[in-house]
């Protein structure tokens, strides 16, 4: 395990340093940044649709009870924006994109497709990981602007349809404005952003690794995101405590 | 940094020795390859060719030993790049998110040693040289398996190498492209000059196009010489090698059509 954060670090490091090439390789960012808005926007868009309608169910009839139906817009934006949106974005891109990021190098490792990379003095770091790393790094707070957005919509129409709640949507973003402020959602898209580097990062070293022929492959894939998933899971923990100190 | 000649390099490899875990593959290997030679390496798979050809081209490392180019160790990364050098690998290697085109302009466009309009120029040449004209636009998935080492071969071309490391360019081949591979490379090799080393335990493209051969056995040199020299040895292991053939009773036994 050590080994592997350390090779993580590396790797890391190594794709920091050339962040000055990123502009050189901005078709190939173009192109990631293409695939993950294509294959990502519509399924977060939904996913956080229920997401909020969801948080709006489970917590509204319990406020309406005690009289408090009016404090559900604040409710629903806070935890929308500040721990959902980012969480299970970031979640879902580790799926989709994290996986497909794997798959995708370890083939290139497994048919020598990045030995051939080397020998034509091509750096597999600055062709394949940093335009993937800034790809995704810009793309899931965007893809989190998205969610934060349609989560709200969702919980406020839960909110304003569903008998036992019965709040208006004047009254769900009235407390909403009074409760979220833009720090809040800053908040939340720092946390991506760190959460996408972790995708980006972890799903590039696991598709360099890769040995072996298609079930190689496979198991890069399952390391790639389910290492992820841990990843974020913890440091959201940490990444929270750390960003309380800021509120 | 640039070499300045325009041809071939000399190779020269000094008791090079490998091993993955606790297996040795190479043995402490020496031999030398002369400026603008074909050089054959021949063995029986898994002798560990394959594995010389990376470390002459730097893709692994030795546990001990050297290989000098013109006189220079390759270890370090600036005779690496002072040195063009070249590989063609048993699969092509080619990349299969890029068009035949954009693989064989790929060093070019990725160093940008050249504008768009010049690349596409290199690239039809190049594809033209080894038989591919017009097929640019074309994926390596709708390629066959010859025609997926020409386009690794134009690939190699491209970046006007003084040494071209070529594994296995016949495997998986039916004899007539085997054939036209090894026209290629010997054709290619007396127009530029380059300094060519084939690995292949291909009989007939050895004797065909090398103007010396290695006999690798088990991680060692078993012998260098001319194909004259190497078909007159009276070495066991290189007789058996160069005469298995199916036995002639195998042949009368068959059913009858």
């Amino acid at each position: 395990m050590f080994q592997n954060i350390g090779e993580l670090l590396v790797l890391f490091w190594r794709t920091l340093r050339s962040l000055s090439m990123a502009w050189r390789h901005r078709q190939k960012v173009f192109d990631q940044l293409f695939e993950i808005g294509n294959a990502s926007l519509l399924m977060a868009c939904i996913l956080s649709l229920f997401i909020g309608g969801v948080i709006a169910l489970q917590t509204g009839p319990v406020l309406a009870e005690r009289g408090l139906s009016s404090a559900i817009g604040g409710l629903v934006g806070i935890s929308v924006c500040k721990e959902l949106a980012p969480v299970m974005m970031s979640i879902l891109i580790a799926g989709r994109i994290g996986s497909a990021m794997a798959a995708e190098i370890g083939s290139m490792r497994v048919y020598q497709e990045i030995d051939a990379l080397r020998t034509m003095n091509i750096n597999p770091i600055h062709y394949l990981v940093l335009p993937r790393l800034v790809a995704i790094s810009s793309a899931l707070p965007v893809l989190v602007v998205f969610a934060v957005l349609v989560g709200w919509m969702g919980g406020a129409t839960v909110s304003v349809f569903n008998d036992d709640i019965n709040v208006s949507f004047q009254a769900f973003f009235s407390n909403l404005r009074e409760i979220v402020d833009l720090g809040d959602v800053v908040n939340g898209l720092f946390k991506s952003f760190v959460f996408a580097v972790i995708i980006g990062i972890v799903s590039c070293h696991q598709g360099l690794q890769t040995i072996g022929g298609p079930r190689g492959i496979g198991r890069s894939v399952t390391k790639a995101v389910v290492n992820s998933i841990v990843l974020i899971l913890i440091l959201d923990y940490f990444l929270t405590r750390f960003l309380m100190y800021f509120d | 940094m640039t070499a300045p000649t325009e041809h071939g390099v000399s190779v020269s490899v000094k008791n090079l020795r490998k091993s993955f875990g606790r297996e040795p593959v190479l043995k402490g290997l020496s031999f030398e390859v002369e400026r603008g030679e074909i050089f054959v390496v021949m063995g029986p798979s898994g002798c560990g060719k394959t594995v010389l050809l990376k470390h002459m081209i730097g893709l692994e490392t030795p546990d001990e030993g050297e290989i000098l180019i013109d006189g220079e160790s390759i270890q370090t990364a600036e005779v690496m790049d002072k040195y063009r050098m070249a590989m063609v690998f048993q699969s092509g290697a080619l990349l299969n998110s890029l068009t035949v085109g954009e693989n064989v302009g790929l060093y070019l466009s990725e160093h940008r040693l050249k504008p768009p309009d010049e690349i596409s120029r290199v690239v039809r040449e190049k594809l033209e040289l080894v038989g591919l004209k017009g097929q640019e636009d074309r994926y390596p998935s709708d390629l066959s398996g010859g025609m997926k080492k020409r386009v690794a071969i134009a690939r190699a071309l491209v970046i006007e190498p003084q040494l071209i490391l070529y594994d296995e360019p016949t495997s998986e081949l039916d004899p007539l492209m085997a054939v036209v591979i090894g026209e290629e490379i010997f054709e290619l090799n007396r127009r530029i000059q380059v300094t060519s080393v084939v690995v292949s335990h291909d009989r007939d493209l050895a004797f065909g196009v090398a103007d010396r051969l290695a006999i690798m056995s088990e991680g060692e040199i078993l012998m260098v010489g001319t194909p004259d020299e190497v078909r007159k040895s009276s070495n066991p292991t290189i007789h058996d090698f160069l005469n298995a053939d199916f036995k002639e009773t195998r042949t009368r036994e068959r059913k009858p059509a």
